[in-house]
């Protein structure tokens, strides 16, 4: 039984009109389901329900709109199926569907709601975001991660649905990973075997993702690592560990700020010939010509801009299309960059990411990354061959032939 | 067992070996596409779906209700493991299609069900 608080029991009485009614609705059931014995106030909400997957979504956000909804708290949006500022890029059949009409409506329902058009899944690269020990309801898999390891504030695994009803009634069920016993490690991935120079790139920390998640359940903790990670490999490995497995908070010791003891948990010890193996998996074809190259999967920061622009500065025509998914805010903030690489005939993209919207031509069988996450889904999504690599390859490749 | 989310279903078990993501892991006709899991191609509509948990991407409830909208959703989920993913797609298609999906959980030391079975 959940106990609810008097004012909680009026907003599902409907005093606070028929919206904060139905969302309550909504905590209320899964608070019961999930066996939470009271609700948690949060502070912030992070809300993935604007990407089009099914008319369900169109229908809910609609109902909400309809019954008068507005957000109670600061709620930022994830990506939706349109990039809404280079509208032309989305493939020509694509853009007068039905699909492309409710995609939409949807993305501009959120917005009535009062959500900010923040369009990102990467909210944790904007100026505010979730402190230490701040509870929020935060969806998408790898920005529950991050702020749950990297900032160490508390988000249970949310997702559509639940995430808009928690910005209406500021409650989430307390259950889960707000609660202080479920963040404790419960496995030990000892990396001590790792050489550092495996983590010279981004690219290594998004194939330790892809081992972590598909080699353990529960609350990872990560020792013996001598590479200190950015958050741009934070992000990359959080991602591809949300991926791969269903990892919503990590710890590494000496980097999270949740890393604790250790002692007496289960250890599971990976080899570099482990690492060399996550390393091929996320390839899933050998000696195919490359069709187009995507990165920024979770969105491109002003630092991978930087990093990107040096690469590319002075070059032109790429031989194959190369798409760079990104922000608003970061597209501002990393301006010149970003100019470099458009400069350097590389698409930016924006509000959206490629795998989950009509922009890579459907034409192209082999598509090259260095996001182990779009390694991940795009097989399915988009029914392409992947090949992965650091974004230096990312870079040869596309300006400067194919890799046979 | 104990109910999560109430509900009727009857089916044959499909029982999946690993945790499964319903959004890039399965499509609209109730498949497992996900060709990294080891039920790959398992038809899950109508079925009893016995599974540890979701795993991955928060947009899984979505996915699951636009199934149980569609008529190509699981007759029943039992967990290992309590999992909102799950929970919300079922409670969502509840409120707004009235439509049921039983959701339960499993004790850890009971016997998985087997053949067809009715919740």
């Amino acid at each position: 039984m959940t106990t609810l608080t008097a004012d909680e029991q009026a907003m599902l009485a409907g005093d606070a009109g028929p919206a904060v009614a139905f969302a309550m609705r909504i905590v209320h059931r899964l608070a019961e389901g999930l066996g939470a014995p009271r609700l948690q106030e949060i502070t912030a909400a992070h809300v993935d329900g604007c990407l089009y997957n099914g008319q369900v979504n169109l229908d809910f956000a609609t109902r909400l709109v309809d019954l008068g909804a507005r957000v109670a708290v600061p709620t930022t949006l994830n990506v939706g199926s349109l990039d809404l500022l280079h509208p032309e890029i989305h493939r020509g059949l694509a853009r007068d569907t039905d699909t492309t009409t409710n995609a939409r409506a949807l993305m501009a329902a959120y917005r009535t709601m009062g959500c900010a058009p923040t369009w990102t899944c990467a909210p944790y690269q904007l100026a505010r975001r979730p402190e230490f020990g701040e509870h929020v309801a935060f969806a998408e898999s790898n920005a529950i991660a991050f702020v749950n390891s990297v900032l160490g504030a508390r988000t249970d695994r949310y997702g559509d649905f639940i995430d808009i009803c928690a910005a209406i009634t500021a409650r989430v069920p307390y259950a889960g990973l707000h609660r202080d016993e479920a963040r404790r490690a419960t496995v030990v991935l000892d990396c001590r075997e790792l050489p550092p120079e495996l983590f010279d790139d981004t690219s290594g920390w998004a194939v330790l993702g892809y081992l972590t998640g598909s080699r353990t359940t529960g609350v990872p903790a990560l020792t013996g690592l001598t590479a200190v990670p950015t958050e741009d490999d934070l992000k990359a490995f959080a991602a591809t560990a949300a991926s791969a497995g269903g990892v919503a908070l990590f710890h590494i010791a000496g980097v999270t700020p949740e890393a604790t003891e250790v002692r007496g948990l289960p250890v599971i010890t990976v080899s570099p010939t482990d690492f060399g193996g996550a390393r091929r998996a996320l390839t899933t074809v050998e000696d195919a010509p490359v069709d187009a190259v995507s990165v920024g999967t979770p969105h491109f920061s002003a630092s991978e801009f930087a990093a990107l622009a040096a690469l590319v500065r002075g070059r032109s025509d790429p031989k194959v299309p190369f798409y760079v998914s990104t922000s608003r805010a970061v597209l501002d903030q990393a301006a010149d960059d970003a100019s470099a690489c458009a400069a350097a005939g590389i698409t930016l993209i924006t509000d959206t990411c490629t795998y989950v919207s009509s922009i890579v031509d459907p034409k192209a069988r082999v598509v090259m990354t260095n996001s182990g996450k779009w390694a991940w889904y795009a097989p399915v999504n988009l029914g392409v061959d992947v090949v992965f690599g650091t974004l230096a390859e990312c870079v040869r490749t596309a300006y400067e032939g194919q890799p046979r | 067992m104990k109910v999560l989310h109430p509900g009727r279903g009857t089916g044959e078990v499909a029982k999946l070996d690993a945790p499964l993501s319903f959004w890039g892991g399965t499509d609209l006709t109730g498949h497992i596409r996900d060709p990294h899991h080891p039920q790959h191609g398992m038809l899950l509509a109508g079925r009893v779906v016995v599974m540890p948990a979701s795993r991955g991407s928060s947009s899984s409830s979505s996915v699951l209700a636009e199934q149980l909208r569609l008529g190509t959703a699981p007759a029943a989920i039992v967990l290992t493991e309590r999992d909102p993913i799950i929970l919300l797609g079922a409670i969502v298609a509840e409120q707004l299609y009235a439509v049921s999906l039983p959701v339960l959980l499993l004790d850890p030391d009971e016997p998985r069900p087997e053949g067809v079975v009715t919740i």
